[in-house]
């Protein structure tokens, strides 16, 4: 019985968000809000990235620099999946029904290969410290896209194009609730507190018996794992995988979301993955000048909030004691 | 501290409020009218161009847009389409395919763009292509040489276009030069690893030249913004070939032959129409003399299409226009003589026409598409000689 | 064998100018643990000053060796005061922040410069400001001439270079380890707190370190926009990567380190490039880094400090 409710609670956060999702397409089909539509999927792949690699950077306080290989990795894996598997019945099941399992398993297929990706980068490279650790992931980001570039199978510098367009709201969003979900169960669980006590304090916690290099590798592949995800459904939104897509300055892009949220902070990802996604493209239309509005945004954002939006808090500790100020103005 | 907080969090709530309120105006005028394929109301028709407007393809982004803003206030002066003016509205996407498709999206669908004009690079245009197709809204490519473009599987893109060489067949015109003009029986290869033209050159060349009886001696790659060739070149001079092949950007290829000649290699450079710039001879300063690239038309071609558009251009920009100006210009035109021709405005008639297209004289040559929507028409090789291209050959399709 | 010494000189030619580009990392990452996401930037700065004043003396129409030194040492302290500029403005209001965060605002000050150098230009002339993204000519500071001892190919250019970056090099050692300011700066180095109690005016060193770096980078810059004639706004980008890779190679934090680490790097790219596949030339600089990184944790030079418990 116990147990019974036990996966009733795990599951209940999807059973909470699908209807949420199925409204949100109707609505923006029925109000033909297309783009707003493709942006906000973007923004959900964002939180995708940003959220798993606040697992790496965030709770466990290691510099990754290198998301976007891992997310090369899912994405390549999914797309030759769903383009072999086209037009294929699985199982004889009808072809929409099909295609929605062949896409998923290929999204899980990316996650594994990306996960493993993770364990192959991370098992001897996690021994290294903060700066040594971010060019070791650049490094990895940068071999993957030459590798990507030089192979004929996975199509260089062109890729794969011609892929199904497979990824809507509700797998964008999906994608999103499981990512937050693992998040703050992790930080909630026995392992979450070992990767925030090595954040705090290494030694300290080698000292008190965490494995700690365990502990680090298994963030990392949870976080790679995410990040194949995440570019398993960029592809088929884009319907197009190239190298072009995963460079290192994709890489500093997911950084500067999770800073700028606040390192450690899940909610915070969330918030600066919107803004940043929304607030891009908002400033589109000012052409050449987007990139500077963007930069000298990020500089005075940092200057004035140097622990990032949220710090290590989550938005919810933030409410109180919003509530407490207005009780001190008020008595005042 | 505390104020600040708050100061963050009340820009960002406006941020996000702000584009969701403007993404929430724009469809409602048209949400009565049939939801795709409807005609532009009012007096203007808006051609959406999306393209690199900064990062690091900006330069070829920029001179794309500077020809396609060109033949529209052409365009504008005789009176514009219909009676109506043509507006461009360029959206920049940084060089990235993702941002491609968020741009085309929002032209199609938010701003109600009758035809899309771009991507510079075929990567980008593949992502623009099915939101092209989808929303039924014709495209028209300047530039994007990959045959993919224009495909789905082995099927047609309906509403994709381009006025220019797909790589099958630019390849091959060096290839056929080279063998049967230049009689050159070994050449070495030097290709941007990272830029699908340049790729996609290199291959169908050397796939030509070895059917032709030829040999590649080395085939070598270099990145896009690397400033030292030297290593590569190196490698090839030791092989000695007779010609080298650079299918690259102008950007690069001047530094390339500036450093071959440094280091003492003499043979004759080849390309393709990404060499086609006043950049490439200021940057070179003579060290292309003797090479040969195949492009869309020669400068020296007195007719009056061409140096109309060139005197046009200069005064216009202030300088001398290069291939893809000279292509976003012929995009824009057929697009516009589409317009003109077009029953109606609404995307199927406009791609209707624009698949008519047969014989239109542009700067580029005389444009004829084809079943696959490719644009048919002849190369001409030029020769460099005293830092100036010269006409060396024709090569028909 | 004329190849292979083909291919030496030309790596030690890319070497040394990895080399000077990674001493501006690893100097400030010395003082102040942080990485200077914009170094690559200020170098690309430093060739577009070289271009205006180059432009604004006329070097294109009557080079001359003055006139190139002028363009050299003018662009040299354009840069030093930019750095100090970034520095003072980005860096130093998150000094006692989270040290991630100073990276942020290194990334977008890059963000800044590469397209604020983008846009269109706003003050019109010979090379307008912005100058956009088309690539700049930079004129030749003096005539080329070359020479072919034993079928190799050298130019006044590699030799004038060459010597150029050593000259500096050492010259920067000798500050840095024989002057009262080297020994400032390696104390903030090592401890910038104690180095504050013992009277050290440890802004003062920052701002001076940035100085050196940012002024070597700009004379990098100068180097090969001499000898490779085109520069434009993200010129910086690839080398600043690459620079920031030799840095941690030989041990950042480490002055000779980043010397030998430019070398090494720039020497084993056109190894890799002339011998093996080019096109694996990127990947393969990094996994042989990596590798290095596996078995001397701290680079080639930089020692591991005890850590305290």
């Amino acid at each position: 019985m116990g147990h019974l409710k036990l996966v009733f609670r795990s599951l209940l956060p999807f059973l909470l968000a699908l209807p949420v999702l199925w409204a949100a397409t109707a609505v923006l089909a029925h109000f033909e809000m297309w783009s707003f539509q493709y942006i906000l999927m973007m923004a959900f792949i964002d939180v995708i990235l940003a959220v798993s690699l606040n697992v790496v950077n965030g709770f466990t306080g290691q510099f990754s620099l290198g998301h976007a290989g891992f997310m090369a990795v899912g994405a390549y894996t999914a797309a030759k999946i769903t383009v072999a598997m086209r037009g294929m019945d699985v199982l004889g099941l009808p072809p929409g029904v099909s295609d929605q399992v062949v896409f998923s398993a290929a999204l899980v297929a990316g996650m594994l290969t990306a996960a493993g990706a993770g364990f192959l980068v991370g098992m001897p490279s996690l021994r290294l410290r903060g700066d040594y650790l971010a060019i070791v992931t650049l490094g990895f980001n940068e071999i993957i896209r030459v590798v990507i570039e030089n192979t004929p199978f996975l199509g260089q510098a062109t890729g794969i194009s011609g892929l199904p367009r497979r990824t809507t709201l509700v797998w964008v969003g999906m994608g999103a609730v499981a990512t937050l979900v693992m998040a703050r169960r992790l930080v909630g669980s026995t392992h979450g507190r070992a990767l925030l006590a090595i954040r705090e304090d290494e030694v300290a916690a080698e000292a008190m018996g965490v494995d700690t290099t365990g502990y680090k590798v298994r963030a990392f592949v949870i976080s790679a794992a995410f990040a194949g995800l995440a570019g398993g459904l960029l592809v088929h939104l884009i319907q197009l995988c190239t190298p072009r897509s995963f460079t290192f300055v994709k890489s500093i892009e997911v950084v500067v979301m999770v800073v700028l949220g606040g390192l450690g902070s899940v909610t915070g990802s969330v918030i600066a993955a919107f803004v940043l996604r929304f607030g891009v493209e908002a400033l589109r239309e000012a052409q050449q000048y987007r990139m500077v509005l963007y930069s000298m945004l990020l500089i005075v954002l940092m200057l004035t909030r140097p622990t990032g939006l949220f710090g290590t808090r989550e938005i919810w500790d933030l409410l109180p004691r919003l509530r407490r100020r207005r009780a001190e103005g008020g008595a005042q | 501290m505390k104020a600040l907080r708050a100061l963050a969090m009340a820009t960002l709530a406006l941020a996000v409020v702000g584009c969701q309120k403007k993404e929430e105006a724009a469809p409602a005028p048209s949400a009565s009218a049939a939801p795709q394929a409807a005609a532009p109301a009012g007096d203007k028709i808006l051609l959406g161009v999306v393209g690199s407007m900064s990062g690091n393809e900006a330069t070829f982004g920029d001179s794309t847009d500077k020809g396609i803003r060109l033949a529209v206030d052409e365009q504008n002066k005789k009176g514009g389409v219909k009676g109506k003016q043509l507006v461009v509205k360029t959206l920049d996407d940084q060089g990235k395919p993702e941002e491609a498709a968020v741009a085309a999206t929002r032209l199609v669908t938010q701003d109600k763009a009758t035809v899309l004009l771009g991507e510079v690079a075929s990567s980008r245009s593949l992502a623009m292509a099915p939101i092209a197709d989808s929303n039924q809204v014709p495209m028209i490519s300047p530039t994007s040489t990959n045959p993919k473009v224009t495909k789905e599987g082995d099927k047609t893109r309906p509403y994709v276009f381009r006025v220019c060489f797909i790589d099958p067949f630019q390849g091959t015109v060096m290839a056929k030069f080279s063998r049967d003009t230049l009689k050159v029986n070994n050449v070495a290869i030097l290709r941007d690893v990272g830029n699908d033209y340049s790729v996609g050159l290199a291959d169908f060349f050397s796939k030509k030249f070895l059917e032709l009886g030829g040999k590649i001696v080395s085939d070598q790659s270099y990145k896009a913004g690397d400033q030292d060739f030297k290593a590569q070149l190196t490698a090839i001079k030791g092989k000695n070939p007779q010609a080298i092949y650079v299918p690259g950007y102008y950007t690069d290829v001047a530094l390339i032959a500036r450093q071959a000649r440094e280091l003492g290699m003499k043979q004759p450079l080849m390309g393709g129409d990404g060499w086609d710039s006043s950049k490439l001879y200021e940057i070179a300063k003579g060290a292309l003399d003797g090479s040969y690239f195949s492009n869309h038309y020669t400068p020296e071609d007195p007719s009056p299409v061409i140096q109309e558009f060139v005197t046009k251009y200069k005064a216009a920009y202030g300088s001398v226009p290069d291939a893809l100006a000279t292509l976003g210009y012929d995009a824009a035109k057929v697009a516009i003589n589409a317009l003109e021709t077009a029953k109606d405005l609404t995307g199927p008639s406009v791609r209707e026409a624009i698949e008519q297209t047969k014989g239109f004289k542009g700067v580029s040559g005389v444009i004829t598409l084809d079943a696959d929507h490719n644009a048919v028409k002849s190369a001409v090789v030029l020769g460099i000689d005293k830092n100036a291209a010269k006409y060396a050959a024709t090569v028909n399709p | 064998m004329t190849e292979f010494l083909q291919h030496l000189v030309n790596g030690l030619s890319v070497g040394t100018i990895y080399a000077l580009i990674a001493l501006g990392y690893t100097m400030v990452y010395g003082v102040l643990k942080l990485i200077n996401f914009a170094h690559g930037d200020v170098y690309m700065v430093g060739a577009f000053s070289g271009l205006y004043l180059a432009r604004g003396l006329g070097v294109d129409q009557s080079p001359s060796l003055f006139k190139a030194l002028l363009v050299f040492v003018g662009s040299m302290l354009i840069c030093a005061a930019l750095g100090v500029i970034i520095e003072r403005f980005a860096y130093r209001p998150l000094r006692h922040q989270p040290r991630l965060t100073a990276l942020i605002t290194a990334i977008g000050v890059s963000f800044l410069l590469e397209y604020g150098f983008q846009l269109p230009p706003m003050v019109q002339g010979g090379v307008p400001f912005p100058p956009g993204p088309t690539p700049r000519f930079f004129p030749e500071p003096f005539p080329r001439v070359d020479f072919e001892p034993f079928g190799v190919h050298v130019s006044n250019y590699d030799i004038v270079s060459l010597a150029v970056a050593i000259g500096l090099m050492f010259a920067l050692q000798f500050v840095v380890y024989r002057t009262k300011f080297g020994t400032a700066m390696r104390a903030v180095s090592f401890d910038s707190g104690v180095a504050g109690l013992m009277g050290i005016n440890v802004n003062r060193v920052i701002s001076w370190t940035f100085a050196l770096g940012s002024g070597l980078a700009a004379a990098a810059a100068l180097l090969v926009a001499g000898s490779r004639p085109t520069i434009n706004p993200l010129m910086g980008l690839l080398p600043g990567i690459k620079a920031f890779v030799a840095a941690v190679f030989g041990g950042i934090g480490n002055v000779p380190g980043a010397m030998v680490g430019g070398l090494v790097l720039g020497l084993a790219e056109e190894y890799v490039a002339g011998y093996a596949l080019s096109s694996y030339r990127d990947g393969i600089a990094f996994a042989m880094l990596i590798l290095v990184l596996l078995f001397r944790p701290a680079g080639l030079f930089g020692r591991v400090r005890a850590e305290k418990v």
